[in-house]
Protein backbone atom coordinates (compact mmCIF):
# COMPACT_ATOMS: atom_id res chain seq x y z
CA UNK A 1 0.00 0.00 0.00
CA UNK A 2 3.19 2.30 0.35
CA UNK A 3 4.41 1.31 -3.24
CA UNK A 4 3.46 3.94 -4.94
CA UNK A 5 4.47 6.86 -2.01
CA UNK A 6 6.37 9.42 -3.49
CA UNK A 7 8.36 10.69 -1.17
CA UNK A 8 10.40 13.08 -3.70
CA UNK A 9 7.16 15.44 -3.20
CA UNK A 10 8.22 16.01 0.47
CA UNK A 11 12.06 16.66 -0.17
CA UNK A 12 10.86 19.08 -2.90
CA UNK A 13 8.54 20.72 -0.33
CA UNK A 14 10.89 20.65 2.81
CA UNK A 15 12.30 24.88 2.52
CA UNK A 16 8.46 25.87 1.85
CA UNK A 17 7.26 23.60 5.06
CA UNK A 18 9.93 24.77 7.28
CA UNK A 19 11.16 28.03 6.48
CA UNK A 20 7.16 29.31 5.87
CA UNK A 21 5.29 27.03 8.11
CA UNK A 22 6.98 26.36 11.07
CA UNK A 23 8.51 29.71 11.23
CA UNK A 24 5.16 30.84 11.87
CA UNK A 25 4.13 27.93 14.09
CA UNK A 26 7.03 28.50 16.44
CA UNK A 27 6.58 32.59 16.56
CA UNK A 28 2.61 32.06 17.11
CA UNK A 29 3.95 29.44 20.26
CA UNK A 30 6.41 31.73 21.24
CA UNK A 31 4.61 34.99 21.39
CA UNK A 32 1.22 33.35 22.92
CA UNK A 33 3.29 31.47 25.41
CA UNK A 34 5.11 34.99 27.19
CA UNK A 35 2.55 37.13 26.59
CA UNK A 36 -0.68 34.50 27.78
CA UNK A 37 1.77 33.80 30.89
CA UNK A 38 2.15 37.25 31.48
CA UNK A 39 -1.38 38.44 31.13
CA UNK A 40 -2.22 34.89 32.77
CA UNK A 41 -0.32 35.95 35.70
CA UNK A 42 -1.93 39.44 36.03
CA UNK A 43 -5.35 37.55 35.87
CA UNK A 44 -4.43 35.03 38.52
CA UNK A 45 -3.38 37.82 40.88
CA UNK A 46 -6.69 39.67 40.16
CA UNK A 47 -8.25 36.43 41.10
CA UNK A 48 -6.53 35.84 43.83
CA UNK A 49 -7.29 39.89 45.13
CA UNK A 50 -9.19 40.86 47.95
CA UNK A 51 -11.26 43.05 45.47
CA UNK A 52 -14.59 40.98 44.18
CA UNK A 53 -14.78 43.58 41.49
CA UNK A 54 -11.02 41.95 39.80
CA UNK A 55 -11.36 38.90 41.24
CA UNK A 56 -15.21 38.62 39.65
CA UNK A 57 -14.22 39.85 36.53
CA UNK A 58 -10.70 37.49 36.06
CA UNK A 59 -13.11 34.53 36.77
CA UNK A 60 -16.05 35.50 34.49
CA UNK A 61 -12.52 35.65 31.70
CA UNK A 62 -11.33 32.64 32.59
CA UNK A 63 -14.51 30.35 32.58
CA UNK A 64 -15.96 32.15 29.11
CA UNK A 65 -12.42 31.42 27.67
CA UNK A 66 -12.43 28.06 29.29
CA UNK A 67 -15.93 27.05 27.52
CA UNK A 68 -15.71 28.54 23.61
CA UNK A 69 -13.89 26.03 21.42
CA UNK A 70 -10.85 28.14 19.97
CA UNK A 71 -11.78 27.55 16.48
CA UNK A 72 -14.75 29.55 17.23
CA UNK A 73 -12.28 32.63 19.14
CA UNK A 74 -10.49 32.52 16.31
CA UNK A 75 -13.45 33.46 14.06
CA UNK A 76 -15.03 35.62 16.67
CA UNK A 77 -11.41 37.63 17.03
CA UNK A 78 -10.49 37.78 13.43
CA UNK A 79 -14.07 39.78 12.06
CA UNK A 80 -14.44 41.01 15.97
CA UNK A 81 -10.88 43.15 15.75
CA UNK A 82 -11.51 45.32 12.53
CA UNK A 83 -14.78 46.76 14.29
CA UNK A 84 -12.41 46.92 18.11
CA UNK A 85 -9.73 48.53 16.21
CA UNK A 86 -11.76 51.58 14.60
CA UNK A 87 -13.44 52.19 17.96
CA UNK A 88 -9.89 52.62 19.54
CA UNK A 89 -8.42 54.69 17.06
CA UNK A 90 -11.94 56.53 15.79
CA UNK A 91 -11.32 55.93 12.62
CA UNK A 92 -14.07 55.90 10.33
CA UNK A 93 -13.47 52.77 8.59
CA UNK A 94 -13.21 49.25 10.14
CA UNK A 95 -9.18 48.68 10.60
CA UNK A 96 -7.79 46.30 8.20
CA UNK A 97 -5.72 44.29 10.76
CA UNK A 98 -5.38 40.82 8.78
CA UNK A 99 -5.38 37.36 10.10
CA UNK A 100 -1.59 36.96 11.29
CA UNK A 101 -1.76 39.86 13.32
CA UNK A 102 -5.86 38.51 14.87
CA UNK A 103 -4.63 34.74 15.42
CA UNK A 104 -1.52 36.13 17.44
CA UNK A 105 -3.75 38.12 19.69
CA UNK A 106 -6.57 36.06 19.35
CA UNK A 107 -3.76 33.00 21.30
CA UNK A 108 -2.42 35.34 23.92
CA UNK A 109 -5.84 35.73 25.19
CA UNK A 110 -7.46 32.92 24.89
CA UNK A 111 -3.80 30.88 26.42
CA UNK A 112 -4.04 33.60 28.76
CA UNK A 113 -7.01 32.08 30.20
CA UNK A 114 -5.62 28.79 30.67
CA UNK A 115 -1.98 30.11 31.89
CA UNK A 116 -4.15 32.42 34.49
CA UNK A 117 -5.27 28.75 36.01
CA UNK A 118 -1.62 27.43 36.16
CA UNK A 119 -0.12 30.08 37.85
CA UNK A 120 -3.13 30.20 40.52
CA UNK A 121 -2.24 27.07 40.95
CA UNK A 122 1.62 28.09 41.27
CA UNK A 123 0.78 31.01 43.52
CA UNK A 124 -1.47 28.87 45.99
CA UNK A 125 1.63 26.60 46.29
CA UNK A 126 3.59 28.72 48.29
CA UNK A 127 3.06 28.53 51.55
CA UNK A 128 1.18 31.48 53.08
CA UNK A 129 3.42 31.79 56.02
CA UNK A 130 6.42 33.32 52.55
CA UNK A 131 3.51 35.93 52.25
CA UNK A 132 3.12 37.09 55.84
CA UNK A 133 6.98 36.91 56.52
CA UNK A 134 7.07 39.26 53.47
CA UNK A 135 5.14 41.57 54.64
CA UNK A 136 6.64 41.53 58.52
CA UNK A 137 10.09 42.48 57.19
CA UNK A 138 8.37 45.41 55.28
CA UNK A 139 8.07 44.87 51.82
CA UNK A 140 5.01 46.10 50.20
CA UNK A 141 2.77 43.45 47.45
CA UNK A 142 4.35 44.33 44.75
CA UNK A 143 7.73 43.67 46.39
CA UNK A 144 6.09 40.82 47.86
CA UNK A 145 4.27 39.01 44.83
CA UNK A 146 7.49 39.98 42.25
CA UNK A 147 10.67 39.17 45.28
CA UNK A 148 8.59 36.17 47.07
CA UNK A 149 5.68 34.28 45.59
CA UNK A 150 6.07 34.71 41.68
CA UNK A 151 10.05 33.74 41.35
CA UNK A 152 8.48 30.04 43.46
CA UNK A 153 5.29 30.12 41.88
CA UNK A 154 6.62 30.41 38.52
CA UNK A 155 9.44 27.48 39.24
CA UNK A 156 7.11 24.78 40.91
CA UNK A 157 4.94 25.08 38.25
CA UNK A 158 7.30 25.39 35.25
CA UNK A 159 6.16 21.58 33.88
CA UNK A 160 3.07 22.34 33.71
CA UNK A 161 3.47 25.32 31.88
CA UNK A 162 5.69 23.69 29.47
CA UNK A 163 3.13 21.18 28.77
CA UNK A 164 0.52 23.75 27.84
CA UNK A 165 3.30 25.32 25.55
CA UNK A 166 3.00 21.76 23.73
CA UNK A 167 -0.66 21.93 23.74
CA UNK A 168 -0.65 25.48 22.42
CA UNK A 169 1.93 24.60 19.62
CA UNK A 170 -0.20 21.69 18.96
CA UNK A 171 -3.59 23.80 19.03
CA UNK A 172 -1.90 26.27 16.41
CA UNK A 173 -2.38 24.22 13.71
CA UNK A 174 -5.87 25.64 14.16
CA UNK A 175 -4.99 28.55 12.21
CA UNK A 176 -5.76 26.22 9.20
CA UNK A 177 -9.17 27.38 9.44
CA UNK A 178 -7.81 30.97 8.04
CA UNK A 179 -6.33 29.73 5.52
CA UNK A 180 -2.79 30.92 7.33
CA UNK A 181 0.52 28.85 6.09
CA UNK A 182 1.24 27.48 9.33
CA UNK A 183 3.08 24.02 8.85
CA UNK A 184 0.01 22.08 8.58
CA UNK A 185 -1.37 24.95 6.10
CA UNK A 186 1.92 24.63 3.97
CA UNK A 187 1.31 20.77 4.27
CA UNK A 188 -2.22 21.02 2.71
CA UNK A 189 -1.40 23.63 0.36
CA UNK A 190 1.29 21.69 -1.10
CA UNK A 191 -0.97 18.09 -0.58
CA UNK A 192 -3.45 20.23 -2.09
CA UNK A 193 -1.46 21.47 -5.23
CA UNK A 194 0.07 18.21 -6.28
CA UNK A 195 -2.65 15.59 -5.46
CA UNK A 196 -0.43 13.91 -2.85
CA UNK A 197 -2.52 14.01 0.50
CA UNK A 198 -1.44 11.06 1.95
CA UNK A 199 2.11 11.68 1.63
CA UNK A 200 2.03 15.12 3.00
CA UNK A 201 -0.65 14.51 6.26
CA UNK A 202 1.20 11.43 7.12
CA UNK A 203 4.48 13.72 6.98
CA UNK A 204 3.23 16.35 8.61
CA UNK A 205 2.00 13.77 11.48
CA UNK A 206 5.28 12.59 12.02
CA UNK A 207 6.93 16.22 12.22
CA UNK A 208 4.61 17.14 15.11
CA UNK A 209 4.77 13.74 16.65
CA UNK A 210 8.71 13.98 16.91
CA UNK A 211 8.34 17.09 17.99
CA UNK A 212 6.01 16.81 20.81
CA UNK A 213 7.46 12.99 21.78
CA UNK A 214 10.60 14.92 22.46
CA UNK A 215 9.48 18.10 24.57
CA UNK A 216 7.19 15.83 26.59
CA UNK A 217 9.78 13.40 27.30
CA UNK A 218 12.02 16.66 28.47
CA UNK A 219 9.23 17.92 30.36
CA UNK A 220 9.30 14.51 32.49
CA UNK A 221 12.99 14.54 32.76
CA UNK A 222 12.13 18.51 34.69
CA UNK A 223 9.37 17.61 36.52
CA UNK A 224 11.65 14.55 38.32
CA UNK A 225 13.99 17.15 38.33
CA UNK A 226 12.17 19.80 40.48
CA UNK A 227 10.82 16.81 42.79
CA UNK A 228 14.28 16.03 43.87
CA UNK A 229 14.45 19.18 44.82
CA UNK A 230 11.82 19.95 46.95
CA UNK B 1 -18.68 51.74 15.57
CA UNK B 2 -20.76 51.85 12.43
CA UNK B 3 -22.36 48.74 12.62
CA UNK B 4 -25.96 47.54 11.27
CA UNK B 5 -27.04 45.42 14.60
CA UNK B 6 -29.80 43.21 13.32
CA UNK B 7 -30.97 40.74 16.16
CA UNK B 8 -34.11 39.90 14.10
CA UNK B 9 -31.95 38.25 11.63
CA UNK B 10 -32.24 34.77 13.50
CA UNK B 11 -35.89 34.82 12.32
CA UNK B 12 -34.73 35.46 8.37
CA UNK B 13 -35.00 32.94 5.72
CA UNK B 14 -31.34 31.34 4.92
CA UNK B 15 -30.40 31.68 0.98
CA UNK B 16 -30.77 27.79 1.21
CA UNK B 17 -34.79 28.31 1.86
CA UNK B 18 -34.74 25.14 4.00
CA UNK B 19 -35.44 27.38 7.24
CA UNK B 20 -34.30 30.63 9.74
CA UNK B 21 -31.07 31.04 10.32
CA UNK B 22 -31.99 30.12 14.03
CA UNK B 23 -33.14 26.61 12.40
CA UNK B 24 -30.11 26.51 10.96
CA UNK B 25 -27.96 27.05 14.10
CA UNK B 26 -30.30 24.79 15.86
CA UNK B 27 -29.38 21.71 13.47
CA UNK B 28 -25.56 22.54 14.04
CA UNK B 29 -26.32 21.91 17.79
CA UNK B 30 -27.23 18.54 17.14
CA UNK B 31 -24.77 17.78 15.15
CA UNK B 32 -22.15 18.73 17.96
CA UNK B 33 -24.24 16.69 20.86
CA UNK B 34 -24.54 14.10 18.13
CA UNK B 35 -20.99 13.84 17.56
CA UNK B 36 -19.23 15.03 21.06
CA UNK B 37 -21.98 11.36 22.06
CA UNK B 38 -20.47 9.07 19.85
CA UNK B 39 -16.66 9.66 19.86
CA UNK B 40 -17.37 10.39 23.46
CA UNK B 41 -18.13 6.68 23.25
CA UNK B 42 -15.35 5.47 21.15
CA UNK B 43 -13.17 7.65 23.88
CA UNK B 44 -14.88 6.03 26.66
CA UNK B 45 -14.81 2.61 25.54
CA UNK B 46 -11.02 2.64 24.02
CA UNK B 47 -9.89 4.88 27.09
CA UNK B 48 -11.15 2.38 29.70
CA UNK B 49 -9.27 -0.58 27.39
CA UNK B 50 -5.97 1.34 27.67
CA UNK B 51 -5.93 2.80 30.94
CA UNK B 52 -6.31 -0.52 32.26
CA UNK B 53 -3.77 -2.37 30.46
CA UNK B 54 -1.61 -0.26 31.71
CA UNK B 55 -2.16 -1.01 35.05
CA UNK B 56 -1.52 -4.89 34.76
CA UNK B 57 0.76 -7.18 35.86
CA UNK B 58 2.43 -7.87 31.93
CA UNK B 59 4.77 -5.62 30.63
CA UNK B 60 3.64 -5.85 27.21
CA UNK B 61 0.44 -4.81 27.81
CA UNK B 62 2.18 -1.69 29.90
CA UNK B 63 4.00 -1.10 26.70
CA UNK B 64 0.99 -0.85 24.60
CA UNK B 65 -0.73 1.32 26.51
CA UNK B 66 1.92 4.01 26.73
CA UNK B 67 2.60 3.55 22.72
CA UNK B 68 -1.17 4.35 22.42
CA UNK B 69 -1.42 7.03 24.44
CA UNK B 70 1.93 8.81 23.01
CA UNK B 71 0.72 8.27 19.29
CA UNK B 72 -2.44 10.06 19.75
CA UNK B 73 -1.52 12.88 22.45
CA UNK B 74 1.29 13.89 20.38
CA UNK B 75 -0.38 14.92 16.66
CA UNK B 76 -2.22 17.79 16.86
CA UNK B 77 -6.42 16.98 16.65
CA UNK B 78 -6.67 18.75 13.20
CA UNK B 79 -4.13 16.23 11.73
CA UNK B 80 -5.66 13.38 12.99
CA UNK B 81 -8.64 14.20 11.64
CA UNK B 82 -7.16 14.60 8.14
CA UNK B 83 -5.38 11.82 8.23
CA UNK B 84 -8.93 10.33 8.56
CA UNK B 85 -10.40 11.67 6.45
CA UNK B 86 -8.20 11.76 3.32
CA UNK B 87 -5.34 9.36 4.12
CA UNK B 88 -7.13 6.40 5.64
CA UNK B 89 -9.72 5.96 2.46
CA UNK B 90 -6.33 5.84 0.60
CA UNK B 91 -4.66 2.88 2.67
CA UNK B 92 -6.99 0.58 3.00
CA UNK B 93 -7.65 -1.85 -0.17
CA UNK B 94 -9.16 -1.23 -3.27
CA UNK B 95 -13.17 -1.31 -2.95
CA UNK B 96 -13.30 -0.81 0.91
CA UNK B 97 -11.65 2.65 0.06
CA UNK B 98 -13.77 3.70 -2.85
CA UNK B 99 -17.20 2.55 -0.77
CA UNK B 100 -15.56 4.44 2.03
CA UNK B 101 -15.14 7.90 0.42
CA UNK B 102 -18.58 7.32 -1.37
CA UNK B 103 -20.89 7.67 1.89
CA UNK B 104 -22.81 10.03 2.17
CA UNK B 105 -21.78 10.68 6.09
CA UNK B 106 -18.17 10.09 5.44
CA UNK B 107 -17.28 13.38 7.29
CA UNK B 108 -19.03 12.89 10.29
CA UNK B 109 -17.91 9.05 10.61
CA UNK B 110 -14.34 10.63 9.88
CA UNK B 111 -14.59 13.36 12.96
CA UNK B 112 -16.04 10.60 15.13
CA UNK B 113 -13.10 8.22 14.50
CA UNK B 114 -10.85 11.37 14.88
CA UNK B 115 -11.92 12.69 17.51
CA UNK B 116 -12.91 9.47 19.54
CA UNK B 117 -9.58 8.27 19.45
CA UNK B 118 -8.03 11.39 20.06
CA UNK B 119 -10.28 12.25 23.72
CA UNK B 120 -9.39 7.83 24.30
CA UNK B 121 -5.54 8.58 24.96
CA UNK B 122 -6.53 11.21 27.56
CA UNK B 123 -9.63 9.32 29.09
CA UNK B 124 -6.60 6.31 29.09
CA UNK B 125 -4.61 8.44 30.96
CA UNK B 126 -7.35 9.24 33.71
CA UNK B 127 -8.24 6.13 34.26
CA UNK B 128 -5.11 4.61 34.62
CA UNK B 129 -4.20 7.57 37.19
CA UNK B 130 -7.58 6.53 39.30
CA UNK B 131 -6.51 2.78 39.20
CA UNK B 132 -2.90 3.60 40.90
CA UNK B 133 -4.71 5.98 43.04
CA UNK B 134 -5.92 3.70 44.50
CA UNK B 135 -4.63 1.74 48.01
CA UNK B 136 -2.57 -1.37 47.11
CA UNK B 137 -4.26 -3.38 49.50
CA UNK B 138 -7.39 -3.15 47.45
CA UNK B 139 -5.47 -5.34 44.65
CA UNK B 140 -3.90 -7.53 46.91
CA UNK B 141 -7.15 -8.45 48.95
CA UNK B 142 -8.49 -9.34 45.96
CA UNK B 143 -6.01 -11.44 45.07
CA UNK B 144 -5.56 -12.75 48.95
CA UNK B 145 -9.96 -14.41 48.62
CA UNK B 146 -9.22 -16.30 45.36
CA UNK B 147 -10.37 -13.73 43.05
CA UNK B 148 -8.72 -13.59 39.47
CA UNK B 149 -7.57 -10.61 37.99
CA UNK B 150 -10.59 -9.79 36.11
CA UNK B 151 -12.75 -10.62 38.97
CA UNK B 152 -10.42 -8.07 41.09
CA UNK B 153 -10.57 -5.40 38.46
CA UNK B 154 -14.36 -5.88 37.91
CA UNK B 155 -15.32 -6.13 41.53
CA UNK B 156 -13.04 -4.24 43.60
CA UNK B 157 -11.23 -1.99 41.61
CA UNK B 158 -13.07 -0.27 38.56
CA UNK B 159 -16.31 0.45 40.57
CA UNK B 160 -13.90 2.53 42.55
CA UNK B 161 -11.53 4.29 39.78
CA UNK B 162 -14.48 5.33 38.12
CA UNK B 163 -15.67 7.24 41.01
CA UNK B 164 -12.80 8.64 41.66
CA UNK B 165 -12.14 10.17 38.48
CA UNK B 166 -15.29 11.25 37.60
CA UNK B 167 -15.35 14.76 37.87
CA UNK B 168 -11.91 14.87 35.18
CA UNK B 169 -13.88 12.34 33.07
CA UNK B 170 -16.71 15.42 33.08
CA UNK B 171 -13.93 17.78 32.16
CA UNK B 172 -12.88 15.28 29.56
CA UNK B 173 -16.23 15.42 28.23
CA UNK B 174 -17.24 19.09 28.03
CA UNK B 175 -13.38 19.04 26.04
CA UNK B 176 -15.02 16.64 23.37
CA UNK B 177 -17.79 18.96 23.12
CA UNK B 178 -15.27 21.79 22.46
CA UNK B 179 -13.58 20.09 19.86
CA UNK B 180 -16.18 19.50 17.62
CA UNK B 181 -15.48 22.37 16.14
CA UNK B 182 -12.48 21.75 14.38
CA UNK B 183 -14.65 18.92 12.68
CA UNK B 184 -16.13 22.11 10.01
CA UNK B 185 -13.06 21.85 8.34
CA UNK B 186 -13.39 18.15 6.73
CA UNK B 187 -16.84 19.23 6.13
CA UNK B 188 -19.27 18.34 9.57
CA UNK B 189 -22.00 21.23 9.23
CA UNK B 190 -21.80 21.26 13.20
CA UNK B 191 -22.85 24.46 15.61
CA UNK B 192 -19.55 26.66 14.83
CA UNK B 193 -19.67 26.14 10.77
CA UNK B 194 -23.31 26.63 10.70
CA UNK B 195 -22.37 30.21 12.57
CA UNK B 196 -19.39 30.67 10.12
CA UNK B 197 -22.04 30.24 7.09
CA UNK B 198 -24.69 32.43 8.79
CA UNK B 199 -21.74 34.68 9.20
CA UNK B 200 -21.05 34.91 4.84
CA UNK B 201 -24.71 35.22 3.97
CA UNK B 202 -25.95 37.76 5.97
CA UNK B 203 -22.81 39.63 7.15
CA UNK B 204 -24.00 39.79 10.78
CA UNK B 205 -20.79 38.87 12.30
CA UNK B 206 -21.59 39.59 15.98
CA UNK B 207 -25.24 38.50 15.76
CA UNK B 208 -23.92 34.70 14.65
CA UNK B 209 -20.87 34.04 16.50
CA UNK B 210 -22.21 35.73 19.98
CA UNK B 211 -25.29 33.46 19.57
CA UNK B 212 -23.19 30.28 18.99
CA UNK B 213 -20.65 31.46 21.97
CA UNK B 214 -23.69 31.83 24.07
CA UNK B 215 -25.01 27.80 22.83
CA UNK B 216 -21.87 26.88 23.64
CA UNK B 217 -21.82 28.33 27.36
CA UNK B 218 -25.33 26.72 27.91
CA UNK B 219 -24.35 23.82 26.74
CA UNK B 220 -21.44 23.41 28.78
CA UNK B 221 -23.14 24.70 31.65
CA UNK B 222 -26.14 21.84 31.20
CA UNK B 223 -23.19 19.24 31.14
CA UNK B 224 -22.04 20.12 34.38
CA UNK B 225 -24.96 20.72 36.30
CA UNK B 226 -26.34 17.19 35.05
CA UNK B 227 -22.96 15.32 36.07
CA UNK B 228 -23.00 16.97 39.31
CA UNK B 229 -26.05 15.07 39.89
CA UNK B 230 -24.70 11.92 39.11
CA UNK B 231 -21.77 12.40 40.70
CA UNK B 232 -23.67 12.52 43.82
CA UNK B 233 -25.85 9.71 43.25
CA UNK B 234 -22.68 7.53 41.87
CA UNK B 235 -20.87 8.54 45.26
CA UNK B 236 -20.76 5.75 48.06
CA UNK B 237 -21.34 7.15 51.77
CA UNK B 238 -18.41 7.43 53.66
CA UNK B 239 -15.91 6.67 51.27
CA UNK B 240 -15.11 10.19 49.10
CA UNK B 241 -12.31 11.88 51.25
CA UNK B 242 -14.23 12.97 54.63
CA UNK B 243 -17.92 13.48 53.02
Amino acid sequence: MFSNFDYDVIWRSLPYLFQQGMVFTLTLTAIATVFGLILGTLIAMMRLSSSAVLSGFAVSYVNLMRSLPLVLVIFLFYFLMPYVGQWIIRSDQPVQVGAYASTIVTFTLFEAAYFSEIMRAGIQSVPRGQVMAGYAIGLNYREVMRRVVLPQAFRNMLPVIFTQTIVLFQDTSLVYVLSITDFLGAASKVAQRDGRLTEMYLFAALVYFLICFTASFFVKRLQKRISIIR
Amino acid sequence: MNYNWNWGIFWDQTPDATGTYFGSLMSGLQVTILLALCAWFIAFVMGSLIGIMRTLPARWAVFVGNAYIEMFRNIPLLVQLFIWFFVVPELLPGDLGIWIKQLRNGPFIAAMLGLGFYMSSRVAAQITAGINALPKGQRMAGTAIGLTTWQTYRYILLPLAYRIIFPPLTSEFLNTIKNTAPALTIGVLELTARARSMQEFSFQVFEAFSAAAAIYLVLSAVVTIGMRIIEKRLAIPGFNGGK
